[in-house]
């Protein structure tokens, strides 16, 4: 159990600046009203962030170079959509979801 | 003088009855809160074996990078943010300036400026510190699931919005613990499509975002999404992910309200 000066401030810094973003709007908004603009744009807010969380985690990074695509999470995106159109639950689709990645790389990666 | 002390002590029948319907009002809305706060904690449970998996795996990665338990759970308690985490035990195993891997790390989390502005006005009602403890704990999951329930016009308060949270919260410090004191006795958390979860939570949390969504029309959405979906990927070829994610965000909700306002 040892921590060095360096990692504590890293780790303090990271916290605040991590913290602030997430508090200030909750002060904000109990001090002034929101313009109808800005609520607009916040409506758009939900289906872009998790339209863009999901490309981000279907593409594999390469610093300089174009993100290539994950197949293997690809692949077991089609029966996971299916999932949440038959069942929408948030449950079965997670279930059905790492199910299917599981039996991927059984049947895909091990004959190799 | 005996007489107003009498009266005073004497509760009138009127004023009775008043006190037991507080009362009982008291009772009542503390079974609310009990009854959302347990709410919360359930509809987190979904999301649960998505925390558990990265959590596990930052811990383990954390204790490859030579970080002690205590960094990694210092880590996990303060930042609470998965993808930052990974970079900061990546930039701290390089030894970078400590202003260079803050910095990093603000731009990466500013999407949580985002988050917290579209959930904020939900809770305006409730105490300042409800605000503050609701805010510190806000992550991509607890934000979605939160934002599902409110398109679907689902009452939900502060306790639920905590119990969601704190669940998220204490399973995710709980993960990278145990992946940092147990990583080389674990199996793989990759294995058994545990780091598929994750993906398979914003499958589910985009689709239900979708079906539940009645102020934009589906062709609307369906166009934005493509737009963001070809700007991640073009951004991701010249910065890191998380930034893309936020620039790619903003110009979709951007080309949103344009097309609003063209309309």
């Amino acid at each position: 159990m040892q921590i060095s000066i360096y990692s504590l401030l890293v780790i303090l810094g990271c916290g605040l600046v991590t913290w602030l973003p997430r508090i200030i709007p909750f002060l904000m908004v109990r001090k002034m009203r929101i313009p109808q603009i800005i609520l607009d744009f916040l409506s758009y807010v939900p289906l872009c962030i998790l339209t863009a969380l999901l490309v981000q985690s279907l593409m594999i990074y390469q610093p300089d170079r174009w993100p290539t695509l994950h197949y293997q999470y690809a692949l077991a995106t089609i029966p996971t959509v299916i999932s949440a159109i038959i069942t929408k639950n948030l449950m079965w689709i997670v279930i059905v979801g790492m199910v299917a990645m599981a039996l991927i790389r059984l049947f895909l990666i091990y004959p190799e | 003088m005996q007489g107003t002390i009498n009266s005073s002590l004497i509760i009138s029948p009127k004023r009775q009855l008043f006190s037991i319907i507080k009362k009982r009002r008291k009772l009542q809305i503390r079974s609310i809160m009990n009854h959302s706060f347990k709410e919360g904690v359930t509809d987190c449970i979904p999301t649960l074996l998505g925390y558990i998996g990265i959590g596990i795996a930052a811990g383990i990665i954390g204790k490859a990078s030579n970080l002690s338990i205590l960094e990694v759970t210092l880590l996990a308690i303060m930042v609470y943010a998965g993808a930052a985490q990974f970079i900061i035990t990546g930039l701290i195993a390089m030894s970078a300036p400590i202003t260079a891997i803050i910095f990093t790390v603000f731009l990466v989390n500013l999407r949580h400026l985002l988050m917290s502005m579209t959930v904020a006005p939900y809770f305006k009602r409730f105490s300042l510190l409800n605000n503050i403890a609701i805010g510190s704990l806000l992550t991509d999951e607890t934000f979605a699931v939160a934002v599902n329930a409110i398109t679907k016009k689902k009452s939900i308060n502060a306790h639920w919005m905590q119990g969601l949270n704190l669940t998220a919260y204490v399973a995710w410090i709980l993960s990278c613990i145990v992946g940092a004191v147990l990583g080389n006795w674990l199996p793989d958390p990759y294995q058994f499509g545990f780091d598929y979860s994750l993906i398979a939570m914003f499958v589910g949390l985009l689709y239900l975002q979708l079906i539940s969504d009645k102020t934009h029309s589906i062709r609307r959405n369906f166009s934005i999404m493509l737009i963001v979906t070809i700007l991640v990927i073009f951004f991701m070829r010249y910065m890191v992910p998380e930034l893309a994610l936020l620039l790619a965000t903003i110009i979709g909700c951007l080309t949103g309200v344009i097309i609003q306002k063209c309309k």
